[in-house]
């Protein structure tokens, strides 16, 4: 499903003292199954424009059009529009409540009025996604490790079947081996139909593994739209707006500065590894005599 | 040089009752560790969720007294009820979320909250918050409200509120986690600043192997003990038995490690950008 936004402005608390400006002319145009990346400094923007997507928060100008529908206009449904449109909010966990992981999961489709069948495979089939199986559905979901809720409060996002699913930052606070689960799953998720999807997040290393065009965010504006190739090239711009790149590419910078940088570039660790390469050559004896390992 | 922190045969358990109050289970989050920190010292913490860390740090400003075994802090047992509070002087905890640690409405009284408590005199209160707010580099933002501040901002008034106690020691838990790139720099930076230049003791707790790679000894947690402990080098050299608990090494450690398994003269314990340029441009 694609997302059109057209002259998108958005101010908080407009008419009074607090009022503040978070969003200011944005203009986006997200196609069917794509994986963005959404990244942007704390206060930049980027929650207030995914709360804009599904309909949480209303322009004060401008408008969101999903599948070419104006979410604003007369006769659109939000009812409809949350359902199309999933939000997994930051620390997800937080909003479980129920007995059972099973029950959790099927309160999204629950509250659509669906069959208990309906309900049934759907449960099933958004816990499988998220890599949780069968064992797990009468367990507490009080239980379940830190990584483990997260994904059952995202299988409760997936069982209402989103055509656009946006997460907000859904590995924060996870160890690595967690992490990378979450996004795998994402990324398989992602792959196997024509979810357009959404990553918000703060780790370039994790946005440069995944996704296909990253979305800069700065006080509010669209900065840099791109591929990640294309986007992590621009390191000062991005440390300017309080972002980074992934550490192979201030690695293959570095580099560049020495006088043997690297071919192409480099934002992940296969890229890295595979320039390091043809760089170097094929492997042989050591040169120089230095001491280590 | 002055222990700071000694634990001996530490052991916690969680007790899980049922309706009926009977103990239905019992979770054994840190089973049997020895940990010892010496004054000044910065130790980074690593583990898996559920792996420990936090329990062991609640430990350290009696938070948590330990099932068995014992814990001092600078020489106080923290069983002893008459000691808490100096403890919790000595060690100061820093938590993941700064908007669930700030209290007051402006800066300034946010970092005086603790020496308030403490019955410090006025007049040292209104000189430690000074002192505090231009150690983290905060002090233009005294009469500010901490709402509008950005997180990295938050956590470092955070940490004045700390260092106005006039702690020894600062336990960090996994203050970067909701931190966008910048504010976790700012963070880590300043963690580093209080260790080298006021000598405090810094124990981080942390997922983000990069922020490890700076202290004196990280020390790696698995099911409630010490996996392994060393120098970051001698610890992040263990690529294969880092990812088998969990865990990750900086991408540059990686890279290294897997180049010198194909044959390339690498050193594996590097750690930094700097080191790996060194070494390729060595090789090349």
């Amino acid at each position: 499903m694609s997302i059109e936004i057209r002259n998108l402005h958005f101010t908080y608390g407009e008419g009074t003292p607090f009022r503040k400006e978070a969003l200011r002319n944005v203009n986006l145009e997200i196609r069917t199954g794509e994986f963005i990346g959404l990244m942007g400094h704390t206060g930049s923007g980027k929650s207030t424009l995914i709360q804009q997507v599904n309909g949480l928060l209303k322009p004060t100008a401008g408008e969101i059009r999903i599948h070419g529908k104006d979410i604003h206009s007369k006769g659109a449904s939000l009812k409809d529009i949350r359902q199309e449109v999933g939000l997994v909010f930051q620390y997800p966990e937080h909003q479980l409540f129920e007995m059972s992981v099973y029950k959790d999961v099927a309160f999204g489709p629950t509250n659509m009025g669906l069959s208990k069948d309906e309900i049934h495979s759907r449960v099933v089939d958004a816990l499988d996604r998220v890599g949780l199986g069968e064992d797990m559905q009468e367990a507490s979901p009080f239980e379940l490790s830190g990584g483990q809720k997260r994904r059952v409060a995202i299988a409760g996002v997936l069982a209402m079947r989103p055509k656009i699913l946006i997460l907000d930052e859904p590995t924060a606070g996870l160890d690595p081996k967690g992490r990378d689960e979450i996004l795998g799953e994402i990324g398989r998720i992602h792959g196997k139909g024509d979810m357009t999807v959404i990553l918000v997040s703060h780790s370039m290393e994790d946005i440069a593994n995944h996704v296909e065009r990253i979305i800069v965010m700065d006080k509010g504006e669209v900065r840099m739209d791109g591929p990640p190739k294309q986007v992590f090239q621009e390191v000062e711009h991005l440390e300017a707006m309080g972002l980074g790149v992934p550490q192979v590419t201030y690695l293959a910078k570095a580099l560049e500065a020495k006088g043997c940088g690297l071919e192409g570039t480099v934002t992940t660790v296969e890229e890295a590894m595979a320039a390091i390469r043809s760089l170097l050559g094929p492997p042989g004896p050591a040169k120089g005599g230095g001491i280590h390992d | 040089m002055e222990k700071m922190i000694v634990g001996e045969g530490l052991v916690f358990e969680y007790h899980q009752h049922n309706d009926a109050g009977e103990v239905e289970h019992i979770h054994r989050a840190i089973d049997g560790l020895d940990l010892e920190v010496r004054k000044g010292q910065f130790i980074a913490i690593l583990g898996h969720n559920g792996s420990g860390k936090s329990t062991l740090a609640k430990h350290i400003n009696a938070l948590l007294v330990p099932t068995e075994g014992w814990m001092r802090v600078k020489g106080m047992d923290t069983r002893e009820e008459g000691n808490v509070w100096k403890i919790r002087q000595h060690a100061g905890m820093v938590f993941q979320n700064p908007d669930n640690q700030i209290i007051a409405t402006i800066v300034e009284e946010d970092v005086a909250f603790g020496p308030e408590n403490l019955g410090v005199e006025p007049e040292e209160i209104r000189r430690r918050v000074d002192q505090s707010l231009d150690a983290v580099e905060m002090g233009e933002y005294a009469t500010h409200s901490p709402n509008k501040l950005s997180g990295g901002q938050k956590q470092r008034v955070a940490i004045a509120g700390v260092l106005a106690m006039r702690p020894s020691c600062i336990i960090f838990d996994e203050p970067t986690a909701m931190l966008d790139p910048s504010g976790r720099k700012e963070v880590l930076d300043t963690a580093l600043q209080l260790n080298r230049n006021e000598g405090i003791t810094v124990i981080l707790i942390t997922h983000y192997m990069d922020e490890a790679i700076h202290a004196d000894r990280v020390i790696v947690m698995d099911q409630g003990k010490i996996a392994f402990q060393g120098t970051p080098k001698e610890v992040f050299s263990r690529t294969e038995e880092m990812k088998a608990i969990g865990l990750d090494v900086p991408q540059v450690t990686e890279i290294a490690g897997r180049l010198k398994r194909e044959g390339y003269d690498f050193p594996v314990d590097l750690l930094t950008i700097e080191e790996m340029v060194g070494a390729i441009c060595r090789l090349k």
